[in-house]
């Protein structure tokens, strides 16, 4: 009897186990690794779906310029109960560049630091302070968004209001709109520091597995350690500067609670051509916007707007995950990706 | 020649900074270098004044009494209670999300790194997870929203009286956070798999054993500190989040269990979070107790800290020598 | 008999590189040395007397690094001990000896590459041209002395901008594309890789073979003019025709510039070197003429291992 010489040996009786088994954990697993594509899959069909009419109403004109969107979204709230009558109208552009703006300028900004303290943290820091960098590096990843925008609320936005705002600049919009110091400028100084972290890693990580090779040709050659690790190592791994950014954007994007507390929830879109001031005006992400009309979700044509907000998150941030993440492969067949 | 090593004089060799570096080290190397040192140290000046800050406001108005009362609503600052329900909610929540979190993700960890057939469903699938990290928290809430405002997710959300289906409740919050918790899951313990050596599967099949009890008997137990390392990332983030809880759970600081069953109720319930805690308090909610943000805010950075140590020290203690 | 400047032939020499002294006397028999002034390393006056047979080629053999007792730990494990050599240029020094003895180390030490591994300890001095390397910017010293590493290393770039990487990252200038061409070419020829690669230098290095990678290597190496080359094993992950490329380069080179060369090969050693140190377990254990080392060693275990009794 097998069953029993394998009791007397003490050997458990998974040995026994064949093949079904193996197949249907197999299979099991593979159900479950499938069900996050499903997941993903849904949640944009479904998020579409309802973002629809937001969208039909308003053809390409909703990614556009027009009114006062604020005005927009009120009237949208306050639609008549009718389905009939609902209002949809919508020009969302100044919350879209908002987004590219307060974005776009902190992953600017936060690329330039992450370089620089990868750099810093691989190459110069002496032993004790790259003991240090790398658990604060960490650190600042794990602190919340909403002590981040705590902070922000609290200090940031009212330094600035006290400090950076002139009365002449106070004076020279007060006919469109109010500086309080919430503004582009604390939204993307914030910004930048919570994601920093996930920029850091993943170029350290990298910078790492540049091959020592390269850069000992490079200092055997009388060029001085600086030099060597800009024009080589960096050198190599700009496709995981390029992924970095890329997936830096991302969270970017999906930030909400932050720039809730900090941009200064105004549908006002902060031209960089009027000069500098720009930086001192308030306007409002896509993100926080939903975040903002979370309690008028339940009114339709309003809720529909509000997940047509959604949906575009969505999508950019999929679409910029997807590209970080198709980058950081292709990094990796040569040797130098992260991870 | 080999004698006399006790004559010898030994010194490290220091770099001599100054003779001749000139024209070595051109202006613009020179600058480069100084950014360097600027930005590393910038890092650290943020994160310590960042904790410094909010541990002496916090410390300021922290006491025994906010940490073990109640919620109150009042517009004065001292008659606002504590923060001891948004603890407990804190508490919950990260039961939940990485109770759903923790085996799906192994289980999709296990699949990736050791089945992954088809290898170009796997890929899709290790994008999947990487959309997930990138996934804005906000549209995952509002979208968890939809699914559990559907009367088919009824019994697991607040309802109104009518027969309204509010869609919030600790678990339709825990549900999404387990969404939020899962890539990090994911990515520690297959991290951990991926550094077992070929040679243990390959002893584990030679005695007989077949895949699935090879993972079970072998894998998993040598990749427990990568999987404790996953699962407790994915608590941080779970304890972090703001947006799902302030969209999942409303705007109720108090717990509000919902239904006749005893701990069941709760979790069909709303109730706050800490973090939703100090939203709700600070100049961007009703704003009505800066201070006690303030309080809650270094108490989530003292779990913070606290789950960092504990990924340090798991991840220091479970490295696993490979022979 | 003349006094050349090679360098002005090339008009390197804007390029602020030391002329390189060599005398030429008329003839066409193969070269031979005929002044050896190993020691102090004074340089003879020109008009002191000196030995030449006419019709013959003569180089100046005059010492330009000396090490005094270095050794190397790294950690508590001793790399070198004690070790005394010279090297000169005008000839080729092979170092030689068993895997792991620390010929890498005494390599690296001589260009300070070996301070770039935190644990390693250096003691004793390194002179070159009665200078102490130790008080020497890294950069100025690694200009002089060049390396070649036993793997090819070439930078993922761009063959011609390999070449010119080190002049272009040397300095506060960046040369333009013009003015490195000579020098990028004259390095190519030099190194014997030239012909194989000139329709494609703008092609990436690393699609070059193995051989023509560490040709290119030792191409980058010359183009920034170094006084001392050191060599590990250039030849180990060549075939047998790159390597004689190799090593025709090498002898070609030696009368400008000092040569340390290690390699495990030791018929390559007879056929390239002029001086040959043998190591063993981190001692130097004997130093002489290339002759004398193979054909007559004076230590039991040197016997052992060039008649090829070690294991
Ligand atoms: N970075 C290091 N850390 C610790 N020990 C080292 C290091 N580099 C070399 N060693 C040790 O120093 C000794 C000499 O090494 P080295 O590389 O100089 O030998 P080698 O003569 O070049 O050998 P081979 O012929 O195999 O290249 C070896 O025992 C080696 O283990
Ligand atoms: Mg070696």
């Amino acid at each position: 009897m097998p069953s029993l010489t394998l009791e007397a040996t003490g050997i458990p009786e998974e040995v026994e186990a064949g093949d079904p088994t193996n197949r249907r954990v197999e299979l099991m697993l593979g159900a479950l690794a499938s069900a996050v594509l499903l997941f993903i899959a849904g949640m944009i069909i479904f998020t579409l779906i309802k973002a629809w009419p937001s969208f039909a109403n308003n053809g390409l004109a909703w990614f556009g310029a027009g009114g006062n969107v604020d005005q927009q979204l009120s009237d949208i709230f306050n639609s008549p109960a009718d389905p009939a009558d609902y209002v949809y109208e919508l020009r969302a552009w100044p919350l879209i560049w908002s987004t590219i703006l307060i974005s776009g300028l902190s992953v600017v900004f936060a690329t330039f630091i992450a370089v620089f303290s990868s750099i810093f943290i691989v190459h110069f820091a002496p032993t004790a302070l790259q003991k240090l960098i790398e658990p604060v590096v960490k650190y600042l990843a794990a602190v919340p968004s909403v002590v981040y925008g705590l902070i922000g609320i609290l200090v940031i936005v009212p330094w600035i209001n006290n400090n950076l705002i002139t009365e002449q600049m106070r004076a020279s919009v007060a006919y469109v709109i109010q500086l309080d110091g919430s503004s582009v400028m604390a939204a993307t100084m914030i910004l930048t520091v919570m994601i920093l972290p996930i920029m850091i890693a993943l170029i350290v990580d990298s910078l790492r597995a540049v091959p020592l090779n390269w850069r000992e040709g490079a200092l055997a050659l009388g060029v001085n350690k600086w030099r060597a690790v800009r024009t080589v190592s960096v050198r190599a791994i700009r496709p995981a500067i390029v992924a970095a950014a890329v997936l830096a954007t991302a969270r970017a994007l999906g930030e909400a609670i932050m720039l809730a507390m900090v941009a200064g929830s105004i549908g006002f879109a902060p031209n960089p051509f009027d000069g500098i001031l720009f930086l001192f005006e308030p306007s409002r992400p896509l993100a926080p916007s939903i975040l903002d009309g979370e309690e008028g979700l339940s009114v339709v044509p309003f809720g529909e707007t509000m997940y047509a907000f959604g949906f575009i998150l969505i999508v950019s941030c999929v679409f910029f995950s997807f590209s970080g993440w198709a980058i950081r492969q292709s990094l990796s067949r040569y040797g130098i990706g992260a991870r | 020649m080999i004698s006399g090593a006790g004559k010898k004089r030994t010194r490290r060799v220091r770099k001599p900074r100054k003779k001749g570096a000139k024209g070595v080290w051109s202006i613009g190397d020179r600058i480069g270098l100084g950014i360097a040192w600027i930005t590393g140290i910038f890092l650290c000046v943020v994160a310590f004044s960042v904790t410094i800050y909010l541990a002496v406001k916090g410390i300021s108005y922290i006491n025994l009494d906010v940490l073990t009362s109640r919620p109150e609503a009042g517009v004065e600052q001292s008659e606002t209670g504590g923060f001891l329900d948004p603890m407990i909610g804190t508490v919950l929540l990260t039961v939940l999300g990485t109770a759903i979190a923790a085996p799906i993700g192994v289980g999709i960890a296990i699949w990736l790194t050791e089945y992954g057939r088809p290898a170009s469903l796997a890929r899709f699938v290790e994008a999947g997870v990487e959309m997930l990290v990138g996934a804005p928290s906000i549209a995952l809430a509002i979208f968890g929203l939809l699914i559990f405002q559907t009367s088919f997710m009824a019994p697991f959300s607040f309802t109104a009286e009518g027969g309204a289906v509010f869609g919030r409740s600790f678990f339709a919050a825990g549900a999404i956070m387990s969404l939020i918790a899962l890539p990090f899951v994911v990515g520690g313990t297959r991290e951990a798999l991926n550094s077992i050596p070929k040679h243990v599967r390959e002893a584990s099949f030679a005695l007989g054993k077949d895949q699935a009890s090879t993972i079970r008997r072998v894998l998993l137990p040598a990749s427990r500190a990568g999987i404790a390392t996953g699962t407790t990332l994915g608590m941080a983030q779970i304890i972090g989040e703001t947006a799902v809880v302030v969209v999942l759970l409303g705007a109720s600081l108090q717990l509000a269990p919902e239904g006749a069953i005893p701990v069941l109720d709760i979790f069909k319930g709303t109730g706050s979070t800490l973090t939703s805690y100090v939203y709700i308090n600070s100049p961007a909610g009703e704003g009505k107790a800066p201070e006690k943000a303030y309080a809650a805010a270094f108490v989530l950075l003292l779990i913070v800290i606290a789950l960092n140590v504990m990924v340090n020290q798991i991840t220091k203690r479970g490295q696993h020598k490979w022979g | 008999m003349g006094i050349e400047t090679t360098d002005d032939e090339r008009g390197l020499s804007e390029a602020g590189v030391p002329p390189v002294r060599r005398i030429v006397v008329d003839g066409e028999t193969p070269p031979v040395r005929v002044a050896h002034r190993i020691g102090n390393g004074a340089s003879p006056g020109l008009d002191e007397p000196f030995a030449v047979e006419q019709d013959f080629e003569a180089v100046w053999v005059e010492e330009r690094m000396r090490i005094e007792s270095l050794g190397v730990r790294f950690g508590q494990k001793e790399a070198v001990k004690d070790v005394s050599l010279q090297v000169n240029s005008g000839e080729v020094l092979a170092l030689i000896g068993p895997s792991g003895c620390g010929k890498t180390t005494l390599l690296r030490s001589l260009n300070k590459l070996v301070d770039l591994t935190p644990t390693a300890i250096r003691s004793g001095r390194i002179l070159l041209d009665d200078e102490d390397t130790a008080y020497m910017d890294d950069t100025l010293l690694r200009k002089k002395v060049g390396m070649l590493f036993q793997q090819p290393n070439p930078f993922p770039m761009t063959i011609f901008d390999n070449v010119a990487y080190g002049l272009r990252e040397r300095g506060s200038k960046r040369p333009g594309k013009k003015a490195l061409e000579p020098i990028v070419v004259d390095a190519l020829e030099r190194a014997g890789l030239w012909d194989e690669v000139s329709d494609n230098l703008n092609h990436p290095a690393l699609s070059l073979s193995g051989g023509q990678q560490q040709r290119l290597c030792i191409a980058r190496s010359l183009a920034v003019r170094p006084e001392v080359l050191l060599l590990d094993e250039p030849c180990s992950a060549l075939d047998p025709i790159s390597t004689a490329i190799i090593e025709d380069t090498i002898v070609n080179l030696k009368d400008e510039i000092a040569i340390v060369i290690v390699t495990h090969n030791l018929q390559q050693a007879e056929r390239i070197a002029d001086k040959v140190a043998f190591m063993y377990l981190g001692d130097l254990v004997e130093y002489g003429p290339a002759t004398q080392v193979f054909n007559a060693p004076m230590a039991e275990r040197t016997k052992d291992y060039v008649r090829g009794d070690f294991g």
